[in-house]
């Protein structure tokens, strides 16, 4: 007896035969790696699934991913993929980008696709630096960084893409390292599940040009005292003796420890990620070193209707009580008149 | 009591008023009335920049000219027979545009001393000398309005709203036409406030009524039906056009329209147009800007959607380096600027053919795109649908140009049939085709095909980098890099076997040639046609094809003694011409000035031309 399986595709398939031409040693490698172990589990045929991309090193992606792909312009990302995916709602769009493509020539593009929801993935790859053009600060390189252009220190502020993101009414986001790749992979499932433009900042080590920028978080030696894994529905504990957790004191969060002034587990908050108000989610995306430990993983996952479903959806409608079911019937109405 | 009826050919009516006075739907209204009667016709509405300048100063003044008549008609016009002034500022603004002789209608209830003042003048025009040798028709059109409408149950500040329904039923009755296309268009437009209609209905009533009894107007006139080819006929404006011409290629090539745009005078009526018409799948996206509208319709034309962006000369500057990539990702779009007064934000509201450089050449690299452009109101309906054939045909952006003047004219437009349009066959690649590659070309036009997503086996990736011939991947080599660039040139030159010849119309041979593109034709041909009728040796060819330019120019060129090439702008096609055919000697005839060429002054050049 015959059966038709359909065929498993497994992350080969997802492999171009382009040299991957990133510098030996830099985070993007583990990122394209997750990315490309991911694609067979996500229920998708290969030919669905499109990769936009803008200008960076990071912007580099599509050319390595088996899938279609649209390496575009600088900063303007969000834009093309918002056109993919309203013409054919059925792809599954994946846009790359870097954290000067999205926030500095795109920041506009940026807030607008959240704002509108659509339904793509938004791998953000944050290395604190321009990669591409050699080295100079970004709209998110702490204040003070000495780069090739800022020689004696930034005077800048920065700002934080998950703020950003939340500002611009995001539903979706989370917050993954490069070098960890199973919860990387974790994440990005539930970013292509989620209905709505689901945002991925990615903390990636640029090794020529930042390097161990975000060490004093990612180091093995202090991980688990600096990062706060997030999950909905559990305490907000961490800490290498898992006795660290997150309060609500007035209106700041707080560490505390369990079993130090009276705290038990019970005090420690619990991870809500559905929650419509964004103002907790706000501050545990702010949270930042040496007070507090950075919050990863799904921070924000809230439902709603997706910008391409309500367009399609009013196509829809419209169809239903067009007056002109053809270009001729349309030029043929209203006032005439015969010669 | 009944009084004298000419007979006339041909006549220029201008309504002008205040802003709020509602002078554009007025002189619309005018239009279709006269086209559903039979008169061909040219209309130009002349409006402020602001929505509402001062109230009754002549920065405020808005215009709407018509010339109609019993033989075709190709231009508005230059100076009117006719000018309905329905304050002093707008007597001022036209005084000079009047013929000798004229006729003036004015609302004699707003020449109070604070209204002529207020428009600039010392004295009240109406008492001076100022209209002396014109036809003065003072009507209290305001007074009589709200007598009009004294039994209609609306608010108080509505009562003289309707003057110029009062203002238009007087000049309905001067020019023997019938009320009910106005009529209907009321009960339509005002089905929700029926005493709304009815005050307007009765004010255009009591226009007519007026102008039938009082004595003021010797006579009124009959403009006998033009001799147009015989069928269906509609009025259509060139934005309207546009939007129906794209229509009708994406049902002929059975794709969906996509449409990203930024709102941009003189161009957002094409946006609200397709807005109406979701039902045929078209999607519109208003972006948060120019680059976001282009890059999404490139996007949307990745994924095999007719792409579309339109706009006005600031954003095709924000929109050059996407074309340039869609240029180079071979990626069908069709971008519209509807070209207004530049540089920078220049003259929004009028007119000018100064974006064609840019066009052509405003892009970084070697980034040679297909440039068109509509010279009609009525063929923006040709020209958006070339454009769109050519671009998913050929695979290339193509940039149509249209300006103010033929987006917001209108004439009566032969109602074509999506039938008879030429076939449109996009390059689609098929799935199964094992010897697929992105940057395979076809033998003739050189285009490669369309592999959209969700075709099985065809994925592949493009982008903004130098492609390698055929495979499409990144290549850093010198000459083939020199190959892709001359490779690119070569199509967009190939287009010149796919579209018409060059025509011209009067002489062969004749001393003087005049060549003009885009929006000018009406103009140029009125002048041209007039020189004829007096057996001038003169010749008129107009380009709708600007790149490539079309096949046979040198050969039309070379009959001619000398030729003149006629701009809206400070001499942009007579340097592509000089440049492409450098053999020939061009004059040069340029207007800046934010208005469309005037007949008199056209016909003076040229025979100045001819003589010298
Ligand atoms: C219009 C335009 N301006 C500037 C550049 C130069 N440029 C390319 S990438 C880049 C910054 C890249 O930084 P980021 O987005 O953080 O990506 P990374 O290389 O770090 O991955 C710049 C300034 C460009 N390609 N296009
Ligand atoms: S410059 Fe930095 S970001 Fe770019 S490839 Fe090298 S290591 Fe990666
Ligand atoms: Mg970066």
């Amino acid at each position: 007896m015959e059966h038709l399986v359909k065929e498993e595709l497994t992350f080969r398939d997802f492999e171009t035969d382009q040299d991957v031409r990133w510098c030996p040693g830099c985070g993007d490698y583990a990122i394209l790696k997750s990315v490309q172990k991911v694609m067979p589990v996500i229920g998708k045929e290969k030919e669905d699934i499109v990769f936009i991309s803008g200008i960076g090193c990071s912007s580099r992606f599509p050319y390595y991913m088996n899938t279609y792909g649209f390496h575009t312009i600088h900063g303007r990302a969000p834009a093309f993929a918002t056109g993919v995916k309203l013409a054919n709602p059925n792809l599954s769009v994946w846009q790359v980008t870097g954290d000067g493509d999205a926030l500095a020539i795109g920041g506009n593009h940026y807030i607008h696709v959240l704002r509108r929801n659509i339904d793509i993935n938004i791998l953000l790859f944050n290395n604190e630096i321009y990669g591409l053009t050699k080295g100079q600060f970004s709209p998110t390189s702490q204040t003070g960084i000495k780069t090739k252009s800022s020689p004696q220190g930034t005077v800048d502020r920065s700002f934080n893409p998950g703020k950003l993101a939340l500002g611009a009414e995001a539903n979706f986001f989370a917050r993954v390292i490069d070098i960890d790749p199973k919860r990387m992979s974790e994440v990005m499932i539930e970013s292509e599940k989620h209905k709505g433009t689901s945002l991925i900042e990615i903390l990636q080590n640029c090794i020529i040009f930042n390097d161990k920028v975000f060490a004093n978080v990612t180091a093995k030696d202090v991980k688990l005292d600096k990062q706060l894994w997030l999950k909905h529905g559990e305490p907000m504990i961490f800490g290498a003796d898992q006795n660290k957790g997150i309060i609500l004191n007035g209106l700041k969060l707080e560490v505390v420890t369990i079993g130090e002034n009276g705290i038990t587990e019970a005090d420690i908050l619990v991870h809500d990620a559905y929650c419509e108000d964004n103002t907790l989610h706000n501050m545990l995306i702010s949270m930042a070193i040496p007070e507090f430990p950075v919050a990863f993983g799904i921070i924000r996952q809230v439902k709603g209707a997706s910008f391409d479903e309500n367009v399609w959806n009013q196509i829809a409608e419209e169809k239903t009580n067009a007056k002109f079911n053809s270009v001729d019937e349309l030029m043929n109405s209203g006032v005439t008149w015969e010669i | 009591m009944s009084k004298k009826v000419e007979d006339i050919d041909q006549v220029v009516i201008k309504f002008a008023g205040d802003s709020g006075d509602g002078m554009q739907l007025t002189g619309t209204q005018f239009s279709n009335t006269t086209a559903f009667i039979g008169n061909d016709l040219a209309t130009f509405p002349d409006f402020p920049a602001e929505i509402r300048a001062p109230q009754g100063t002549v920065a405020g003044v808005s215009g709407f000219k018509i010339q109609f008549g019993s033989n075709r008609v190709f231009s508005p016009g230059d100076e009117a027979d006719i000018l309905i002034a329905m304050n002093p500022a707008a007597l001022l603004a036209n005084i000079d545009w009047i013929k000798d002789r004229g006729t003036i209608i004015v609302d004699s209830d707003n020449f109070k001393i604070k209204d002529f003042e207020k428009a600039g003048y010392k004295s009240n025009p109406l008492e001076d000398e100022t209209l002396a040798g014109y036809n003065v028709i003072e009507a209290p059109i305001t007074k009589l309005t709200k007598e009009s409408v004294a039994d209609c149950e609306i608010e108080n500040k509505f009562r003289s709203r309707s003057k110029n329904m009062f203002a238009l039923g007087i000049v309905y009755w001067l020019f023997s036409r019938p009320l009910k296309v106005t009529e209907d268009y009321l009960d339509v437009k005002f089905g929700k406030v029926p005493e709304i209609a009815k005050a307007n209905k009765q004010a255009l009533k009591a226009g007519y009524n007026y102008a039938l009894t009082v004595e003021l107007l010797p006579s009124s006139y009959k403009v006998k039906a033009a001799s147009l080819p015989a069928g269906k006929y509609r009025s259509i404006m060139g934005n309207e056009a546009t939007a129906w011409g794209l229509m009708a290629a994406a049902e002929r090539a059975d794709l969906n329209i996509f449409l990203g745009t930024y709102p941009i005078t003189p161009a957002s009526d094409i946006l609200h147009e397709l807005s109406k018409y979701k039902n045929f799948n078209i999607v519109t996206l208003q972006a948060e800007d120019e680059i976001a509208g282009i890059c999404a319709a490139i996007g949307a034309s990745f994924a095999g959607s007719l792409a579309v962006t339109s706009t006005s000369g600031p954003g095709l500057a924000l929109k050059g380096e996407a074309i340039g990539l869609a240029m180079m990702t071979e990626l069908p779009i069709v971008v519209i600027d509807v070209q207004r007064g530049g540089p920078s934000t220049g003259l929004p509201t009028k007119t000018e053919q100064s974006d064609l450089l840019q066009s052509v050449y405003g892009r970084n690299g070697e980034s040679p795109v297909i440039v068109i452009a509509a010279s009609t109101p009525s063929n923006c309906f040709d020209f958006a649908y070339m454009a769109a054939k050519l671009a998913v045909e050929h695979m290339t952006p193509v940039i149509l140009l249209s300006d103010g003047f033929i987006a917001n004219g209108a004439e009566p437009w032969k109602i074509k049939s999506t039938a008879t349009m030429p076939d449109i066959n996009p390059a689609f690649a098929e799935e199964g085709d094992a010897d697929w590659s992105p940057y395979v070309r076809s033998e003739d036009k050189l285009n490669r095909t369309w592999a959209k997503p969700g075709t099985k086996g065809l994925e592949h990736r493009i982008g903004g980098l130098e492609k390698q011939a055929i495979t499409g991947n990144v290549s850093y080599d010198p000459n083939n890099h020199e190959e892709m660039v001359k490779v690119r040139a070569e199509k967009v030159a190939r287009v010149a076997n796919f579209i018409p010849e060059l025509e011209f119309n009067g002489d062969e041979n004749a001393d003087l040639l005049v060549v003009g593109w885009g929006g000018t034709y009406g103009g140029l041909h009125t002048a041209v046609s007039s020189m004829l009728t007096e057996e001038k040796s003169i010749a008129h060819a107009h380009f709708n094809f600007i790149n490539p330019l079309p096949k046979n120019t040198a050969e039309v060129f070379a009959k001619f003694k000398k030729i003149v090439v006629c701009e809206l702008n400070n001499g942009q096609f007579v340097k592509l011409l000089q440049s492409e055919l450098p053999q020939f000697d061009y004059l040069q005839y340029n207007k800046i000035q934010g208005l469309p060429f005037s007949k008199g002054q056209l016909m003076q050049e040229f025979n100045n031309l001819i003589e010298a």
